[in-house]
């Protein structure tokens, strides 16, 4: 079994209420995975199981080869492999960026150089600083630095970019892939399906504590292949057609109208559109 | 990341890791301009303040003053200690915090290490500028006898390590930071009134003597009377010595007690 993650009938409960109810996950060495869904949706539980901060009721996890609920100094070790990125710390902020990720590499065996990590998730101008001083996306990019300092195997990002403004994502995305560059396995949470759709290799859609569909951004939802919309400017204003083929569709165009299609537009469902089908009528969805 | 592929298994030591934590814990509260005013002055305050009532001799060349201190000491030990922690590791659990700390190879007791390093450096600074204070102002006599300083020192590290240790098994009951304040503040002042820390202890009434006499703070103080005032006093104590053995254990008791809750009861997270 060489998948970073492998989890088979894994079962949940908070008194009556099913928060997981048998999901399967497989995540491969190298992939970026990510886990989109609703508030509610079973997202958050699924994964504090696998990073062994929750107990499960029932099924089989395996997170690189360990069962993420052992004890003691099994545990270290195997913590020792993983990288969290947690959804908001708000410490006091008495410490320089660089006297806390120099504390953290003193946790693991093989850590990262501290400034190559500052510099990496691009917090060099600000690494004598204290953190009370940084703006929001500045400690989130220094939660990156404490998830990655200890060269993590896998790595788990929580939602990592609520709360920034769209340079600043875009920004993140880009140090995201990078890391993906240094062999690291991510799983990612998010609301966000334009971030699912920038970095995942593929996405697990999960609704009410199950796992919906597993596939590529582009295949989601069989968004390949669902009918495309192409409009144009016809001589009573604007005309669409709902085909499966619309490059048949164009070509016909083009004989009518010679010379350019008035503006033509060819428009798919986009990611946002099939996962709002996905996961309509949900009871969990706020 | 990519060139070091190769993971050892040798992860730090935790006892290498608290220390690593009580070094940065220590220059956090360093950083913390009120709390380390307030923390290191506030004991000379009170012993200003209660130095100017009482100025009468307890019996000659005694000062009140010189009983006082005994009692600021240990109180000190309560507050740096049980009180500082049971405050502070409910905010520290509310910022996130711990549960950063639970997701590494950092270990609870790494925590615990830095914790009890924190409150003994602060303890020791505490404990230098009040004796400084008290002997240059308020006429506080040092004792003499290498016996003394011997109990003083064993009353110190067993001291802030019972109270760091009680810190944080106490720290499991506040439900939020922001309450923390005053769910362990009323336990530190009552236990500071029944211990006879502001008062002659004798002087108290009997059950208030017998329930103070089942917690740690009556044997703390009663240790740092030994220290500082003349052997001719162990007679007005309860039991007519000092019961040095008997402190030492009991505040050893405590001390095992706190660990065992600490390492049974620990929360990374407030359960939701």
């Amino acid at each position: 079994m060489s998948s970073v993650i492998n989890v088979r009938g894994l079962e949940k409960s908070y008194g009556a209420n099913k928060a997981v109810a048998g999901i399967d996950l497989t995540i491969e060495p190298g992939e970026i995975f990510a886990l989109l869904g609703p508030n509610g949706a079973g997202k958050t539980t699924t994964v504090e199981i696998l990073e062994g901060f929750r107990d499960r009721d029932r099924g089989d996890v395996s997170v690189l080869g360990t069962d993420p609920g052992i004890k003691g100094e099994q545990a270290r070790k195997w913590r020792n492999r993983i990288g969290i990125v947690l959804q908001s710390t708000n410490d006091a902020g008495d410490l320089s960026v660089y006297e806390t990720v120099a504390h953290f590499a003193k946790y693991y065996s093989n850590p990262r150089g501290v400034d190559e990590v500052i510099n990496a998730v691009g917090l060099t101008d600000k690494s004598a600083e204290l953190i009370r001083t940084l703006s929001g996306g500045q400690r989130r990019r220094l939660d990156v630095a404490l998830g990655i300092i200890g060269s993590p195997e896998l790595l788990f990002l929580d939602e990592p970019t609520t709360g920034f403004d769209p340079e600043a994502r875009r920004a993140f995305w880009a140090l995201i892939q990078d890391l993906r560059k240094s062999g690291a396995t991510i799983l990612l949470t998010t609301h966000y399906l334009d971030e699912a759709e920038a970095l995942a290799d593929r996405v697990a859609v999960i609704n009410q504590g199950k796992i919906i569909e597993v596939a590529t951004p582009a295949l989601l939802g069989g968004r390949a292949t669902s009918l495309a919309t192409v409009s144009w400017k016809g001589p009573n204003g604007i005309q669409s057609e709902r085909t499966d083929n619309p490059t048949a569709l164009i070509r016909k165009l083009t004989e009518t109208y010679k010379d350019e299609i008035p503006e033509l537009t060819v428009k798919r469902a986009s990611l946002e559109d099939i996962y709002l089908e996905m996961i309509g009528g949900a009871d969990g969805h706020k | 990341m990519a060139t070091n592929k190769v993971h050892s298994n040798k992860v730090p030591s935790a006892l290498a890791i608290g220390i690593a934590r009580g070094g940065l814990e220590v220059k956090q509260f360093m950083r913390q301009r009120e709390s380390v005013v307030f923390t290191l002055a506030f004991p000379i305050m009170l012993l200003a303040i209660f130095g100017s009532v009482f100025t009468n001799e307890l019996s000659d060349g005694v000062t009140f003053s010189q009983y006082f201190v005994a009692g600021m000491i240990a109180s000190g030990l309560v507050n740096t200690g049980f009180q500082q922690l049971a405050i502070m590791i409910p905010v520290e659990r509310d910022f996130g915090t711990l549960k950063r700390l639970q997701g590494t190879p950092m270990p609870a007791s790494s925590y615990f290490i830095g914790k009890s390093i924190v409150v003994f450096v602060t303890m020791v600074i505490q404990v230098a500028l009040l004796l400084i204070a008290g002997v240059l102002f308020f006429g506080v006599n040092l004792p003499t006898d290498p016996a003394k300083w011997f109990t003083f020192t064993w009353l110190i590290i067993l001291g802030s390590a019972a109270s760091t240790a009680l810190g944080i098994a106490f720290s499991v009951i506040p439900k939020s930071g922001r309450g923390a304040s005053a769910v362990v503040s009323p336990v530190v002042i009552i236990l500071q009134f029944f211990s006879g820390v502001f008062f002659v202890f004798t002087d108290l009434p009997g059950w208030m003597q017998q329930v103070a006499a089942l917690f740690p703070l009556k044997w703390m103080t009663q240790g740092m009377r030994s220290v500082f005032l003349p052997d001719s006093f162990a007679a007005q104590e309860v039991a007519g010595t000092w019961e040095t053995g008997r402190t030492f254990w009991i505040i050893l008791a405590w001390l095992i007690a706190g660990l065992v809750i600490s390492i049974k009861t620990f929360k990374w997270e407030q359960a939701r």
